[in-house]
């Protein structure tokens, strides 16, 4: 290629101007380009610019977010003054959809947008977490306080009962490992590898006609994650910095000393000798004290040994909270822009010892090589090491120590050491003190350290055949892998049921790429005809290797790799993966920019599909009619904007399992001799759960767009639900897994966005709701069962609370009361448990549930508040029959258990204390409340200092900020929290709603800076 | 114009067919349709069919248990907290007792396995075969004669050859007769089917084999299969060939000691292959490890497992007092268990010689016959041990009685009560009570099962 210069322009002059938002302030940071030219700048923080242009003057583009971009001419002036609109007018914001970008206000789908400042500077872990309450129809749920655990999401509902429920996450492009890697039961969440701070925007596909190019994979919605890219013009540097404290959102309180002794001497029927004994052995009395005396521990309060433990309190963590630092650069000149940002963060959880650090970096490039051939990478590496914590149902975990004793001390007088370190009779662990083993002796004595290495990468060419023809091939990868490390020491031994100490490691190493490919083609025919068709391939491997060891016998604790274990006792080594190759194509029509038409089709081949039904076609159709266009609406003025639209699709679930369709034998040992035996049946027809989804809305706005909103309703039937249907046992199988179950999902959703005030104070509203209706329809007649009452049945919505209803407390006799249905329709009680009627007594699905913004901003200052609202569903307490148990064992009892039955005559709904009775500790509606709540999410106070005082220090923008996370809860809810559901229990769709000692939502409060220059 | 074929190039390569690529096998597991190509995977899968023999719910010990909590009258006490044995102790299962369904359909899982062994013997090799076959044959009569003889009216109940059994299935599960609805086949049908499977075995298998069946393990379940159906000259053959000829190629004796025959480690005798766990008085045992198998009988019997089985005090006055067998129990927990079955990971014993030689006598006595040697004889070897005097004379209550002594929580109680027609307490041993329902999961998936009488 030969060299060439630019043409000689006329003689270049100097312009200096300055840029003001609509309020008259100075607006730093904003892009100045002569157009046509790679010529331009970027505001400092006087909001001045210096710029030099051809002596004719020429155009200046000025754009900034959040600002309508504006043209200038500059003519003969040395000087220009610019003042930006705000750009209020959110329907021609450009949205990402598969595969590409749409105006808004072209959509015919539903699509809520998220933009990723919302997401930045929250003390959260993921950014899934930060969807909660901000977008309609996506319900969002951790599961308990723990950091780095799974989360729950679903869009529009639960389309499945045996497969996955969450919906598909794709970031720029490919689809990622989004499934826990976790040993346990408990769920890790590895989006947690994902810095919020890099993400420009999260789009959630919810219709058809938005998710179905995702074709199988789409029926629980896409996550579309988009990250930063860089912006031409002088590099900006953003630094931040963020500190705070946390600590649980409420405690629940638990009888102190004297309430206990008082509680189970009258469960007991009186204070016996065994009694006494019992509580001097919780009580840590000495060896020489006297049996059946008691001891001051717990019968002399006042005493100098009298105890009163709130072991509740040291569950907590005194120090938690976080720390975090972030730092950015973006810029580039018109043919290379680069976004590179690094992040470190340190949270302490609200429970001892769980912690989580996590320290990434990014790089994203782009580079135009010519007119036509445009290329670019994506790289990111994430090391986060998350200390977690065991399970909600072991005894080890920190919640758990509230069914101690109040009188046993937390450091043992005896030994001086933590109360079950040491029995100095036998030189081991106690066995039988304090009551259940003590998990503070977890905290000092194990870890369990979880380490991920995470790593995105990917590159893309787009090149341009024509203005109107092109073509984009990408690949991309997420390699994963992951480093469980725990060890116990011995003074776990009760815990461990092991003496000497335990190991177990653990790595998981899970690689997944995609390859896409394609063609694009866009033309506008006479003004009034705009078409966009693209077409493509796709082919996506996911390879997972997994091995663990777990051993046991330590020479001391000292040591505490399994290398030096005498004894290994399990190890395993195991291997999966899927495939997926995929076509794709959609097309746009838009006619006179007033009536929208879209069809798109995929077609989704898998390794995870039976032989006989290797391809499933997701088609969907939409079409969408801007009435505002029509001169008959145009002359009412009444709207500003409105659209009709209406969608209809198909899309599929493949989170079926990877090898459901396959026949398989397995390896089954026999002393010593490795045999075989079959182990499923093969279903070579087994395929995709299908989803048929009709979507219509309506987009509306009023008054110049300051008032705009969407409505949605929505019909959403899944069938082919994967079933293990059972075979007659004579088979020698139990089940085989068909597609032969069917729900539904229905419900309706509204967005309200409103600009109150434009002025110098700003307001804005944003409002959603939405409300959704699950019902099972089909399960081949069975009852799935969950975890305690949780039930999934024909008719009725996942996960449905069923057992006996609790009618309280016999006044006669305290006996705890349930209900019978007589077949004639009556209803009477009784207190035999096992007679009770079982019945559907609640549903922890929400009726709905609703998120409420209002940012207000005044010169300098913004204030951000984040209502967030889950209403009408049920909590299950699985720990009630422990915890809230009138004295039936000896865990420490629920304050409320105090107003139990004494005498006759006594309305309560807390039966008779009777030690090992069971007098209603059954499972039943008595463990069953009410789970709506109204949270205060996210409050912010930012401060943006002026302009005039930064700028001596060359800084364009600084602002501080103070932040709380979950400061206010308004729930009817009786236990910890009532965003909850247990970690043990949570990996089945059928259980929801469940609280099994799971730690409540921290409360968190930070003090932030950001600093742009 | 190069970078337009490039980029074509690219795109065709992508639109290419990928079809294998789809293509994904399982790893930890295998596709079954490439389960079995050589003789080494049919001895794998006969390996797999002795493991799902030794399943929990089987001979791993609920089989054996429950046969002891069906028969019990005041000997033991259930105080578990698992609701089927409890409804089983209280002989008052539900349709839906967990148990009767895990029996059942593991039962019929290891018959599945036996039947896809048969299926495939060409593959074996010509030196192995017969083995093979002989022990699949073994595994499925033996659990077909547990199957007739738990859900079905006993042998001498009315006319076999009338009451229903269970239904025989005799060829591999494909997906083409997966969910064939069989029907129950008599209990005369199923009867000859286990005759069959087991004297095939018994001709088929060598006089050692390890710790597998052998040609005596095979004549050993067709002298319980005999006995079952009063059939004393069979049994009282077979049960002879097991101890005289079984003495000398078999290897097989009486361990001197009765404690030593379940002691926890020390006087193993290794005589059956490498398993030191093993005494030369199994006949037929299955094998647990460390890292595989399960001894259910540990678990319920024993104090240090679940404890939820402990004796009587009436149990004691079955015994003579100086009888070392009255004290072979320990106290825990103010509890009395068994000292049967103190080890974990210690085998679960299923035919013992003491076994042969207590059927021998009955049979003798009930034949007024001394084949092999006279029922006063062989009571009294099982009396010595015991550390009992010799016996005078002996009758057949006093057999019967020895019999219970000797082989008390080792699975006979039900079905020794039922052949000989005795009671289990108020209920007559053909009572429908003393019988497991057929699963209400069977019977609603397939409607040709019909259910036993007093569960309809």
């Amino acid at each position: 290629m030969g060299v060439f210069t630019l043409p000689a322009l006329a003689q270049d002059r100097s312009i200096s101007g300055k840029v003001v938002g609509d309020d008259g302030s100075p607006l730093p940071g904003v892009n100045v380009l002569l157009k046509g030219s790679t010529n331009g700048t970027v505001t400092d923080a006087e909001g001045s610019f210096v710029l030099s242009v051809p002596s004719s003057g020429g155009t200046l583009v000025v754009s900034f977010i959040g600002y309508v971009t504006q043209e200038v001419e500059v003519g003969p002036r040395s000087t220009v003054q610019i003042q930006l609109q705000a750009d209020v007018k959110q329907l021609s914001e450009v949205v990402v959809v598969g595969y590409g970008s749409q105006l808004k206000q072209d959509l015919t789908g539903n699509i809520a947008r998220i933009k990723g400042d919302e997401l930045t500077n929250l003390p959260i872990p993921s950014f899934d977490q930060a969807i909660q309450g901000r977008a309609a129809g996506v319900f969002v749920e951790a599961g308990n306080g723990k950091l780095g655990q799974g989360i729950k999401v679903r869009v529009r509902g639960s389309s499945s009962v045996s497969a996955d429920n969450q919906p598909l996450y794709v970031i720029d492009g490919i689809p990622v490992t989004q499934q826990s890697q976790s040993s346990t039961s408990a769920a890790t969440n590895p989006l947690v590898d994902i810095n919020p701070g890099d993400i420009e925007s999260i789009e959630v596909l919810k219709d058809a006609s938005a998710s179905a190019i995702y074709g199988s994979r789409a029926a629980n919605g896409v996550v579309l994650i988009t990250t930063k890219r860089g912006r031409s013009g002088k590099t900006a540097f953003n630094v931040g910095y963020m500190t705070g404290f946390s600590e649980p959102t409420n405690k629940r309180g638990f009888l102190n000393t004297q309430e206990y002794v008082e509680l189970f001497t009258e469960a007991n029927g009186g204070l016996t000798t065994g009694l006494i004994n019992r509580f001097n052995r919780y009580g840590a009395a000495p060896a020489t004290h006297p049996a059946g005396t008691p001891h001051e521990s717990w019968n002399v309060p006042g005493a100098p040994g009298y105890v009163d433990t709130n072991w509740e309190d040291l569950a907590f963590n005194k120090d938690a909270g976080i720390n975090q630092f972030d730092l950015s650069a973006n810029g580039g000149t018109d043919k290379t822009k680069f976004f590179v940002s690094g992040s470190y963060s340190k949270q302490k959880g609200i429970l001892v010892a769980n912690e989580l650090e996590r320290i990434s970096g990014r790089i994203n490039l782009d580079h135009r090589a010519n007119d036509k051939l445009t290329l670019g990478i994506n790289f990111s590496v994430t090391n986060t090491v998350n200390k977690r914590l065991s399970d909600d149902n072991a005894f080890s975990t920190p919640m758990q120590i509230v069914a101690l004793s109040p009188m046993t001390p937390v450091i043992d007088p005896r030994t001086n050491l933590p109360s079950g370190a040491l029995d100095l009779v036998s030189g081991a662990p106690n066995t039988n003190f304090p009551l259940y083993y003590n998990p503070l002796l977890d905290i000092d004595f194990a870890e369990r350290t979880t380490t991920v290495w995470r790593n995105f990468g990917g590159a893309y060419a787009a090149y341009n055949f024509t203005d109107a023809l092109s073509v984009r091939t990408e690949f991309g990868y997420d390699l994963l892998a992951q480093n469980e490390d725990n060890y116990f020491g011995r003074e776990t031994a009760r815990n461990q049921q092991t003496p000497n100490g335990a190991g177990f490691i653990a790595s998981a190493l899970v690689f997944n790429y995609t390859s896409t490919t394609f063609l694009r083609f866009q033309k506008t025919i006479n003004e009034s005809h705009n078409l966009e068709v693209i077409g493509g391939v796709s082919y996506q491997q996911s390879n997972d290797k997994y091995n663990n060891a777990s051993a046991q016998q330590f020479p001391s604790n000292s040591f505490t790799k399994i290398t030096s274990a005498a004894s290994i006792v399990s190890a395993t080594g195991q291997e999966s993966g899927f495939s997926f190759m995929s076509y794709f194509g959609r097309a746009n029509y838009k006619f006179n920019n007033k009536y929208l038409l879209g069809v798109s089709l995929r077609a989704d081949g898998s390794s995870r599909f039976g032989s006989e039904n290797r391809y499933g076609v997701f088609p969907a159709v939409s079409a969408g009619w801007i009435l505002t266009e029509e001169s008959f609406m145009s002359g009412l003025g009444v709207f500003e904007f409105l659209k009709l639209r209406a969608s209809y699709g198909t899309t599929g679930n493949a989170e079926i399992g990877n090898f459901a369709s396959i026949g398989q034998f397995g390896a089954v040992p026999y002393a010593g001799l490795a045999g075989q035996r079959p182990t499923t049946l093969a279903n070579p027809e087994l395929r995709w759960e299908r989803t048929t989804q009709t979507n219509v809305g309506l987009d509306f706005g009023f008054f110049n767009n300051r008032l705009t909103g969407e409505f949605d309703y929505y019909i959403k039937n899944t069938d082919d639900l994967l079933i293990n249907v059972n075979l007659p046992g004579t088979s020698g199988y139990r089940v085989q897994t068909r597609n032969i179950g069917s729900l539904e999902n229905r419900g309706f959703e509204i967005v309200i966005n409103s600009e109150n005030l434009v002025g110098a104070l700003k307001w804005s509203t944003s409002f959603n709701f939405a409300r959704n209706r699950n019902k099972i329809i089909n399960l081949d007649g069975q009852v799935i069962q969950g975890s305690f009452l949780s039930q999934a049945r024909e008719g009725e919505p996942i996960g449905i609370f069923f057992g006996p209803k609790y009618l309280g407390v016999d006044p006669a006799n305290g006996d705890a009361l349930y209900e019978i249905i007589n077949p004639d329709g009556s209803k009477t009680s009784t207190n035999d448990y096992n007679l009770a009627t079982q019945q559907k007594i609640g549903d922890p699905n929400p009726d709905f549930i609703a998120g409420l913004t209002n940012n207000f901003s005044f010169k300098g200052i913004d204030l951000s508040i984040l209502f967030q609202g889950v209403f009408g569903n049920q909590i299950y307490n699985g720990g009630g029959k422990f915890m809230s148990a009138n004295g039936d064992f000896f865990d420490n009892q629920t304050r409320d258990q105090l107003r139990r039955w004494r005498n006759p005559g006594d309305v309560t709904d807390v039966p008779q204390a009777r030690l090992f009775a069971g007098n209603g500790v059954g499972e039943s509606s008595r463990y069953m409340s009410n789970g709506g709540y109204l949270r205060l999410r996210t409050i912010t106070l930012g401060y943006s200092l002026p302009a005039a005082i930064i700028s001596k220090a060359k800084i364009n923008r600084a602002r501080v900020y103070v932040s709380a996370l979950n400061l206010l809860t308004f729930t009817d809810y009786n236990g910890w929290d009532p965003e909850v559901n247990s970690d043990t229990f949570a990996g089945n769709n059928v259980n929801q709603g469940i609280d099994f000692y799971s730690a409540p939502q921290p409360k968190t409060i930070t003090f932030g800076i950001n600093i742009g220059f | 114009m190069k970078r337009k074929i490039l980029s074509t190039l690219v795109l065709v390569s992508l639109f290419l067919s990928c079809d294998d690529r789809l293509d994904i096998t399982p790893f930890n597991t295998i596709d079954s349709q490439n389960a079995i190509r050589t003789s080494a995977d049919v001895e794998a899968l006969l390996t797999g069919a002795y493991a799902t023999l030794g399943d929990g719910d089987l001979y791993g010990g609920n089989i054996l248990r429950d046969s002891e909590l069906l028969g019990d009258d005041g000997e033991i006490f259930w105080g578990g907290t698992f609701v089927a044995p409890g409804e089983i102790w209280d002989k008052a299962m539900l349709i839906t007792n967990d148990q009767a369904r895990e029996t059942w359909l593991e039962s019929y899982r290891t018959i599945d396995i036996a039947n896809t062994v048969l299926a495939n013997l060409p593959l074996v090799t010509d030196d192995r075969r017969s083995r093979v076959e002989g022990e699949a044959r073994f595994i499925r009569g033996t659990i077909y004669f547990e199957l007739v003889r738990t859900y079905a009216r006993t042998w001498t109940d009315g006319d076999p050859s009338v009451n229903p059994g269970v239904p025989l299935k005799l060829e591999p599960t494909n997906l083409a007769n997966a969910t064939t609805p069989l029907t129950r086949s008599s209990v005369a049908q199923v009867y000859s089917q286990v005759i069959d499977d087991l004297q095939t075995a018994e001709n088929l298998l060598p006089s050692k084999n390890a710790y597998f069946a052998t040609t005596y393990t095979a004549s050993a379940m067709l002298s319980r299969v005999f006995l079952m159906q009063n059939n004393y000259t069979e049994a009282l053959a077979k049960a002879n060939r097991v101890i005289s000829v079984g003495a000398s190629t078999g290897s097989y004796s009486l361990v001197p000691a009765f404690g030593d025959v379940f002691a926890r480690n020390a006087t193993r005798l290794a005589n059956r292959g490498s398993n030191t766990n093993a005494t030369s008085e199994d006949i037929f045992a299955i094998q647990v490890t460390e890292q595989a198998g399960v001894n259910n009988m540990n678990t319920f019997f024993d104090a240090n497992g679940r404890g939820d089985i402990d004796v009587e005090s009436f149990h004691l006055s079955l015994y003579e007092a100086a009888d070392v067998r009255r004290a072979f129990f320990i106290i825990s927990g103010g509890l009395r268990y068994t000292r049967k079955f103190t080890n974990r990971f210690g085998n679960v014993t299923i035919i013992r010689l003491a076994e042969m030689y207590l059927t021998r006598a009955e049979c003798n006595q009930r034949l007024t016959s001394s084949v092999g040697d006279t029922p006063l004889n062989d009571i009294n070897r099982i009396r010595n041990r015991a550390g009992l005097a010799n016996a005078v004379s002996v009758d057949l209550d006093e057999i019967l009685l020895e019999r219970r002594r000797e082989l008390a929580f080792e699975g006979h109680q039900l079905h020794d009560l039922k052949r000989t027609q005795r009671s289990v307490g108020a209920l007559p041993f053909d009572s429908p009570n003393l019988i497991f329902p057929i699963p209400q999961r069977e019977t609603i998936l397939n409607p040709n099962l019909t259910q036993n009488e007093g569960y309809q």
